[in-house]
């Protein structure tokens, strides 16, 4: 008798958060025996933690706005790498996905004439966000959790993938885990396995991710063979909280600066206007005046320079701390409460009012916030076919944060809500084509079996050894360090070097306890992915030898032309090594080519 | 700065102690920073649960000098200076190990819950108008985190293992009032609420409303209110008369109960067995 249970079903979603959810709704909806696996409790996964809301060019607020305007903004905020199939539709069917939450019970806030009201965030052209003031996440995970559960679908939580096994063709046909409760190992075979398991940012020492983000997908896929695809465009959002320093990291929603909040530094300059690039120039104020009025007047103002796209802000606010203009806890000012009213302000923005009060004793309707960037998205990830999430190896799908090329080399805000919509159903689409369409029943290796569960199990059976927490506290040292928001050529080569004596010290990790319930086993089990995910950007950083986006260089401090065109995609090869092409980016059909040639809007 | 001493439960479903740990004190910190630090240096293997450390999952629900807190979001420097802080789980889940219970007791209630049916759109092209105003009322009960200490809290359940199979409780009594206020909602959960989900037992204590974290006024906007549904529901003799003449009666518990999806309608076994009852003591 094996020393694991065993479950079988047609399609596998791992990840339960809004990209999770809404693939596993697909293919259950499609008559599929469907199964939802994630490593917390059903509900809670970092897909609440969104603020701001899900862009979609529904036009309730702008009747201007369509798909191409949304479709452009986010090339455009992509810095043009992105997969432009994988723009399009998601500008295309963003608004169905919204509207279809509405008949799955959200609530959503709403304009004066009942439709869903839409607000301002950072480099849409229109006010494009459908929300519920400050808490979009919890609304949208709420939605998908209960629909998962009025279809029926079956959801195993608290349950930790290890590795993801293939059968003699190739084709991906198990996912070994364990219980977290229990501690006990378990087998769920399938005929189509989806990953969403989100992100990556637990790596770096401050981050807005939760524990969860240990990039368990990317990692799995990698191990498996599957393509990698720029994976060194890791967004730093530019507002995080940075004080006290048990909060630093915290996400502040970019809702403040589109609702009205201003950054300043020391001197209590708006100091955005001195960062405007030329790319955004043509559509950017440069008065205060101007970028007053645009709150109430989009067509005939410009936008205030605090709502250019994240890389922007983010640079900029490190600029300034950097300049000795910074705020006396090392960020700079976010000030909302000399622009709005607190009443205002409290209705707007809710969670932020009350996350400020009860963790910093600050009150943002009377004084400014301090914030700083926090390591928050990974735009790469695993390389997909745009229509049906398809990653490079059979029988896998992957979805949301996990997958790459959708936000090119930076993601709008309020892009990542609706691509976890409008990709997470054509994954539930595509994972159920597939598995119709895959004969017999999905085969497994006993000894592979036997062989994860053997290394999970080795960290609890050496009897001395290194603490989990002392590997992972000097991993988020280095990403944050040497792989950071401001990169160079000789820090990223000493981080490989790093990453090299982490993985040694990683396989002499060792863990006290029972296997019930013992987070310090847990983290060490999460490490081996965390530790590849690094290697993978710090590798991708190395190549892009210039700015672009979310991945900035000190020594390349431009664009490049010809690292423009390209995707840098990376393997992991059965021997274990890594391997690095620049591929062409796919062509861009003419008449959405077009779409960019009127420079000025 | 001084020590920071942290007496936390230690344990599992066949009983445990409180341990001491002291840990020097850092600025700012909030309960849950402590306990992590805890983790990282005496002892690796204490369980909790936490997910986004803001306030905003619900995860981290611990009895903080036997009151339900979240733990991200109870700064240190606001209890008694100098005294222990002491840290047990939600008693009225079954341990798991440490401060993390099982409560899948949430999971099987919410499955039970017929969910919403929504009215035809009201444009041709599939969508609903709704207002500002009627939205907010809902959106109130949407704010749940689902951190489950409402129910910790009420006296129905806490120390009453055997209410559990015939009682939503409070978070789920929230759910239903979202649903029963909802624009585009169309069933009704009067009678299942009435015979099944134990509204009756609610005595009003307000202790859910107390504990709430999002501030969501259970007990006077939801419970309450709930009620006199219900009771209107029953013997409102206006209503009763209009039924007589429209020939139609309220539609008995069970009934209603198959709007919910079929694998998660109740079944005898929801009636019978209450979620495993090894509570463990707690010395």
């Amino acid at each position: 008798m094996p020393d694991y249970e065993s479950h079988d079903f047609d399609v596998i979603v791992i990840g339960a958060g809004g990209a999770g959810l809404r693939a596993a709704i697909e293919a259950k909806e499609r008559g599929l025996r469907t199964a939802l696996v994630c490593k917390s409790l059903l509900g809670k996964a970092h897909t609440v933690m969104a603020e701001g809301g899900a862009a979609a060019a529904m036009g309730n607020v702008w009747p201007e706005d369509n798909w191409k305007v949304h479709f452009r903004d986010t090339m455009r905020g992509g810095k043009m790498l992105n997969n432009w199939r994988m723009a399009q539709l998601h500008a295309q069917e963003a608004p169905d996905r919204i509207y279809e939450l509405e008949r799955w019970g959200a609530l959503f806030d709403r304009t004066a004439d009942g439709r869903i009201l839409q607000r301002d965030f950072g480099g849409h052209r229109f006010a494009r966000l459908a929300h519920v003031g400050d808490r979009t996440g919890l609304e949208l995970i709420r939605t998908l959790q209960q629909r998962a559960v009025a279809v029926g679908i079956e959801v195993f939580m608290e349950c930790k993938v290890l590795r993801l096994l293939k059968d003699a063709e190739g084709r991906v046909s198990a996912a070994v885990g364990y219980w977290r409760p229990s501690g006990e190992f378990v087998i769920f075979t399938a005929k189509a396995f989806v990953l969403a398991t989100g992100s990556i940012g637990k790596s770096w020492q401050y981050t807005s991710n939760s524990w969860e983000s240990t990039g368990d997908g990317h990692a799995m896929a990698a191990w498996v063979g599957a393509d990698m695809i720029d994976m060194e465009f890791v967004q730093f959002h530019p507002t995080g909280m940075v004080w006290p320093l048990s909060v630093r990291g915290i996400l502040v929603t970019e809702g403040v600066r589109g609702d009205g909040g201003v950054l300043r530094n020391s001197e209590g300059k708006r100091f955005m206007f001195d960062y405007i690039p030329p790319m955004f120039a043509a559509e950017t104020a440069d008065t205060e005046d101007e970028a007053d009025r645009w709150y109430d007047d989009h067509i005939n103002n410009r936008r205030p320079p605090e709502l250019l796209p994240r890389d922007e802000v983010a640079r900029s606010i490190n600029s300034e701390v950097k300049g000795g203009r910074g705020s006396p806890h090392g960020g700079v000012f976010l000030d909302i409460a000399s622009r709005r009213s607190a009443e205002y302000i409290r209705r707007r923005l809710p969670s932020m009012y009350h996350q400020f009060k009860e963790l910093a004793g600050v009150d943002i309707t009377a004084v400014p916030m301090e914030v700083g960037p926090t390591c928050h998205y990974a735009m790469g990830g695993i390389r997909v076919d745009a229509d049906t999430e398809a990653t490079t190896v059979p029988g896998l799908f992957a979805v949301g944060e996990v997958s790459g090329g959708m936000h090119g080399a930076n993601r709008l805000g309020g892009n990542s809500l609706s691509d976890l919509l409008v990709f997470g159903r054509r994954a539930g689409v595509a994972a159920s084509d597939f598995a119709d369409g895959r004969g017999g029943a999905p085969t497994v290796g006993d000894s592979e079996v036997a062989t994860v569960i053997a290394e999970a199990k080795a960290p609890l059976e050496r009897d001395d050894g290194e603490s989990p927490y002392d590997l992972q506290h000097d991993l988020q040292e280095t990403m944050q360090n040497l792989v950071g928001i401001i990169r160079t050529e000789s820090e990223l080569t000493s981080a490989l070097d790093e990453l090299d004596k982490l993985e040694e010290r990683c396989a002499a990790v060792a863990v006290s306890g029972p296997r019930t319930y013992n987070p310090g086993w847990n983290l060490a089990t999460d490490l081996p992915a965390m530790l590849t995910v690094s290697r993978l950007v710090a590798k991708g950083a190395i190549v892009r030898r210039e700015s672009r986006g979310g991945h900035t260089r000190d020594d390349y401090p431009s664009p490049d032309a010809e690292l423009g065109t390209v995707n840098l995609v990376q393997r992991i090869r059965p021997d274990g090594e890594y391997t690095l092409d620049p591929e062409p980016l796919l062509e861009m059909p003419a008449e959405l080519r077009a779409l960019f040639e009127e420079e000025s809007h | 700065m001084a020590d920071v001493t942290m007496t936390v439960w230690r344990g599992d479903s066949s009983g445990g102690a409180f341990t001491d740990y002291v840990m020097p004190a850092v600025e700012g910190e909030v309960v849950l920073d402590v306990i992590h630090r805890i983790q990282a240096g005496p002892a690796p293997d204490l369980a909790c649960r936490w997910n986004c450390k803001a306030g905003k999952c619900g995860s981290c629900s611990a009895e903080i000098n036997g009151r339900p807190h979240l733990m991200c979001m109870t700064r240190v420097d606001e209890l008694p200076p100098g005294e222990p802080i002491v840290v047990a789980p939600m008693r009225t889940f079954p341990i798991l190990r440490d401060l993390v219970t099982d409560v899948s007791f949430n999971y099987t209630m919410a499955r039970q819950v017929p969910p919403l049916a929504p009215r035809k759109a009201d444009a041709p092209d599939g969508t609903f108008r709704m207002m500002q105003v009627d939205v907010e009322r809902g959106q109130e009960f949407r704010k749940c985190i689902e951190c489950f200490m409402c129910q910790d809290v009420c006296h129905v359940i806490r120390d009453h293992e055997e209410n559990k199979a015939r009682f939503a409780g409070p978070r789920l009594f929230i759910r239903y009032m979202e649903l029963e206020s909802h624009p585009l909602d169309t069933n009704d959960r009067r009678e299942l609420l009435r015979q099944r989900m134990g509204l009756g037992m609610c005595n009003i204590t307000k202790c859910c409303t107390e504990v709430c974290p999002e501030h969501i006024k259970i007990t006077d906007n939801a419970i309450i209110p709930l009620k006199e549904r219900v009771v209107d529901a029953s013997y409102d003799p206006v209503a009763w008369l209009g039924r007589k003449i429209l020939r139609r009666s309220k539609r008995p518990a069970a009934e209603v109960a198959l709007d919910a999806p079929a694998f998660a309608a109740p079944t005898p076994a929801d009636g019978a067995a209450t979620p495993a009852a090894s509570t463990g003591s707690r010395s």
